[in-house]
């Protein structure tokens, strides 16, 4: 059906500039049975009652994610401190002493406590601890043992397996080199040969596979990037492809991004892709890049927070992959962190916001490396910036290293 | 999707939570839809387990992310905590992990104990490589499932099965992304190369759009002749082109042509920007564009000419604001870097990236 500009004007929020494209706006229409596009409203009030209750008690639907609790706390808290909502301290210090229970007495975070310790909940389970962002959550981490286990998981070709005894794939580059930078037990022993180990990652597509020979996809895409980026290696990447490849994974109808080539759009791809711009943007400018926006991410920011704010959310509370999905605390805190992106624009010296809808409407912005608030990685490299690098004890490495850790200066995003 | 998110895969197909609470101190009612003659009897009442005292999970005083974890759940994986902590190398132990797998497949600790018993109990592989067949099937989008089953492979040093399994799984789901990661990691590590183009062209047929098997089409083509001899080049550039004429806005297609010219220089194709700019006519898509301006820049880098290059800028004006208008600001991107690379001088009181003029200044210099 074709919209009367007229109608459109009606709708469309005055803070923004009128798109010539209305092949989006057919499509939403044609998914929501109204005559007039509402002005899209974040339900904050919402969100916030379905985290604020989730970071307490889970129906046994999640029983599927035992092994992974220490993603559900920082999914919800990063998700609150996007929505501005404060942690009372009660209950930081509570997710601090949960978290300690899921660290492993050989080092990095489990799924739950008594588990094994695997790369995914100890990336999590940091990110977590550095958005309470208190000493005792500071102090929840042993940095030396955290160093042992990363080793414990380093392969000879550069790869790290999410476990012992478990498989490899990039994700575990992103999270080894997450957890090791801002915690500051990064040295370049460490990651030697990672860089090289991801760059076989990138395909004739021009976006990542989890290993090397593998189809393009958003997360991987992600992982292997922002890991390269904490390396100060992104410039080994063909960038120009890559780019062609992210911007490329945007829907024209949906305004959400697809997770890759071919396949349906996902609220979630709103970070995994659309996160790869701020990435790429930081990256084309430390090349001398000159023709760069001074405003503007390289993707449709008006069109994703339209899909993200109509599309996936539940009026329950609670985001979700696309209508009909279910919601769930992945979903929430992915869409909510695309939804900053797409209204943040950040460079050393610029900030330039774009809200959707209401001033109400706008979110925390988010580190496009860590997916916390800035301030959060600010403090934490602050915090273990003043702390020496463990000696590791790599008597249970995979590879026998010699020599001193050295410090190593971490690439900071916009000066952290 | 499969892959990262699926650490919560199982979330799209999670039910809401209730609105209220639910205790798991006091009794819990028995899930009579499943267990409807209550033939299932929990561990604790077992006798043959009456020696082995349960742990409960520990956690803590104030626990945050607390699961209302089923009756049986917690059974379970309290006396799998139990033989966890003993390092208990037994059957009974075996056959409790197959159990705690059906109640979380996700829990890759109870993986990693199920195969320190299979060598310690030194248990029949062949069984085990039908038990996770069942459950691959079962749940195929799970990554603990796929690492077992490579595992068990492993210590078969036994591929035979594989091709044929995964290609069952793939016609459940074509883009099950760890089906196609085992099939790649089966097929390099035991050299099965020599049938995979022709599963390939087969999949396209019955779908021209599964990026998944243009992927696969590479892998196999990289791997085994490559992209060097015009032969195979040839072949592969009129192969596109016939899926194009087909199907001309599937985006593959032309993410593979260009993937294979990309590098060789896609602009030394004989003939092909020819092919391309005839098809504009009757098959045009934003895809067909794109290329060209791909094809103009290789052009350019080559030998700079201005009407190659006002093509190029035509075109990025023409995809930005008309044919793929919500990539506006990467094809004005593009064409700024085009027009800066290639163009007259920059110095010469052009507009910068955000459309504001530079400052006077530096315009009387030029």
């Amino acid at each position: 059906p074709v919209v009367p500009s007229g109608l459109l004007l009606c709708c469309r929020p005055a803070a923004v500039k009128p798109r010539a494209a209305m092949q989006h706006y057919r499509f939403l229409l044609i998914l929501l049975p109204c005559v007039c596009l509402p002005r899209p409203t974040l339900l904050r009030e919402q969100h916030y009652q379905y985290l604020k209750k989730g970071l307490r008690h889970l129906s046994d639907s999640y029983e599927c994610l035992d092994a992974s609790r220490p993603w559900l706390c920082y999914w919800i808290l990063h998700s609150l401190e996007l929505l501005e909502e404060p942690i009372p301290a009660a209950v930081a210090s509570d997710v601090c002493q949960f978290l300690a229970r899921c660290q492993s007495p050989t080092g990095g975070f489990a799924g739950g406590p008594g588990q094994h310790a695997h790369l995914a909940p100890t990336y999590a389970a940091v990110n977590a601890l550095c958005i309470i962002g208190t000493e005792e959550a500071y102090n929840v981490i042993d940095r030396e043992k955290l160093l042992d286990f990363l080793w414990s998981v380093k392969q000879p070709d550069g790869s790290f397996v999410m476990h012992v005894g478990g498989e490899v794939d990039v994700r575990s580059a992103y999270c080894a080199a997450s957890v090791a930078s801002l915690t500051n037990i990064l040295t370049p022993k460490l990651f030697e040969d990672t860089p090289s180990w991801i760059l076989r990652c990138q395909n004739w597509e021009g976006g990542l596979g989890g290993v090397p020979g593998l189809e393009a996809h958003g997360g991987y895409t992600f992982c292997g990037t922002a890991a390269l980026v904490i390396l100060g290696k992104e410039h080994m990447l063909d960038l120009k492809a890559l780019l062609r490849w992210v911007v490329s994974r945007q829907m024209r109808f949906e305004g959400g991004f697809q997770g890759r080539c071919n396949k349906l759009v996902d609220g979630c791809y709103s970070f995994w892709q659309a996160g790869l711009l701020p990435l790429l943007h930081r990256a084309f400018f430390k090349e001398g890049e000159s023709q760069l926006s001074r405003q503007r991410w390289m993707f449709e920011q008006q069109a994703l927070q339209e899909y993200i704010l109509l599309c996936c959310q539940n009026p329950a509370g609670g985001l979700l992959d696309k209508p009909g999905k279910s919601r769930d605390f992945y979903h929430t805190c992915y869409c909510l962190s695309g939804l900053s992106i797409a209204q943040h624009f950040g460079n050393v010296d610029l900030h330039h916001e774009l809200i959707l809808g209401k001033e109400e409407n706008r979110l925390a912005p988010t580190h496009p490396v860590y997916n916390i608030c800035p301030e959060k990685v600010a403090q934490a490299l602050q915090h273990f910036h003043q702390l020496p690098v463990p000696e590791a004890d790599q008597r249970h490495g995979a590879s026998s290293w010699v020599g001193p850790a050295t410090g190593f200066r971490v690439q900071m995003f916009n000066g952290g | 999707m499969s892959g990262l998110e699926e650490t919560s895969n199982e979330s799209s197909e999670l039910k809401e939570d209730n609105d209220f609470d639910v205790e798991v101190e006091g009794h819990v009612e028995v899930d009579y839809a499943s267990d409807p003659f209550r033939l299932y009897m929990f561990y604790r009442d077992r006798k043959e387990w009456a020696d082995l005292e349960p742990v409960p999970q520990d956690d803590g005083p104030n626990p945050v992310v607390k699961i209302a974890y089923s009756e049986k759940f917690s059974d379970v994986y309290d006396y799998f905590r139990a033989l966890l902590k003993k390092d208990e190398r037994s059957d009974r132990a075996f056959a409790l992990t197959a159990e705690a797998i059906e109640l979380n497949a996700a829990n890759y600790t109870v993986w990693h104990y199920r195969r320190v018993l299979l060598q310690a109990l030194q248990k029949d592989l062949r069984e085990e490589m039908r038990y996770i067949t069942d459950i691959i099937e079962e749940q195929p989008k799970n990554y603990q499932v796929w690492h077992h089953r490579r595992m068990v492979v492993e210590w078969l040093n036994d591929p035979s099965e594989e091709l044929e399994f995964i290609a069952d799984i793939l016609s459940q789901d074509a883009k099950n992304y760890h089906a196609w990661q085992h099939r790649q990691w089966v097929i390099q590590e035991y050299k099965l190369w020599d049938n995979e183009l022709e599963f390939v062209e087969k999949l396209l047929e019955e779908d021209v759009r599964n990026n998944s098997v243009w992927n696969q089409r590479h892998f196999v083509i990289s791997h085994t002749t490559g992209y060097s001899s015009p032969a195979i080049l040839d072949r592969e550039v009129q192969y596109c082109l016939n899926q194009i004429r087909k199907a001309p806005h599937n985006e593959s297609a032309w993410n593979y042509l260009k993937g294979i010219l990309q590098d060789r220089g896609m602009s030394s194709h004989p003939g092909l920007l020819e092919q391309v700019l005839e098809l504009k006519e009757t098959h045009c898509s934003p895809y067909l564009l794109a290329f060209l301006v791909d094809c103009y820049e290789d052009a350019l880098e080559n030998n700079n000419q201005k009407e190659t290059l006002n093509r190029a800028l035509e075109v990025c004006e023409y995809l930005a604001q008309e044919k793929d208008t919500i990539r506006k600001e990467y094809w004005l991107f593009l064409q700024r870097s085009l027009e800066s690379r290639f163009g007259p001088s920059a110095a010469s009181g052009e507009p910068l990236a955000d459309g504001t003029e530079p400052p006077a200044g530096q315009q009387e210099l030029s």
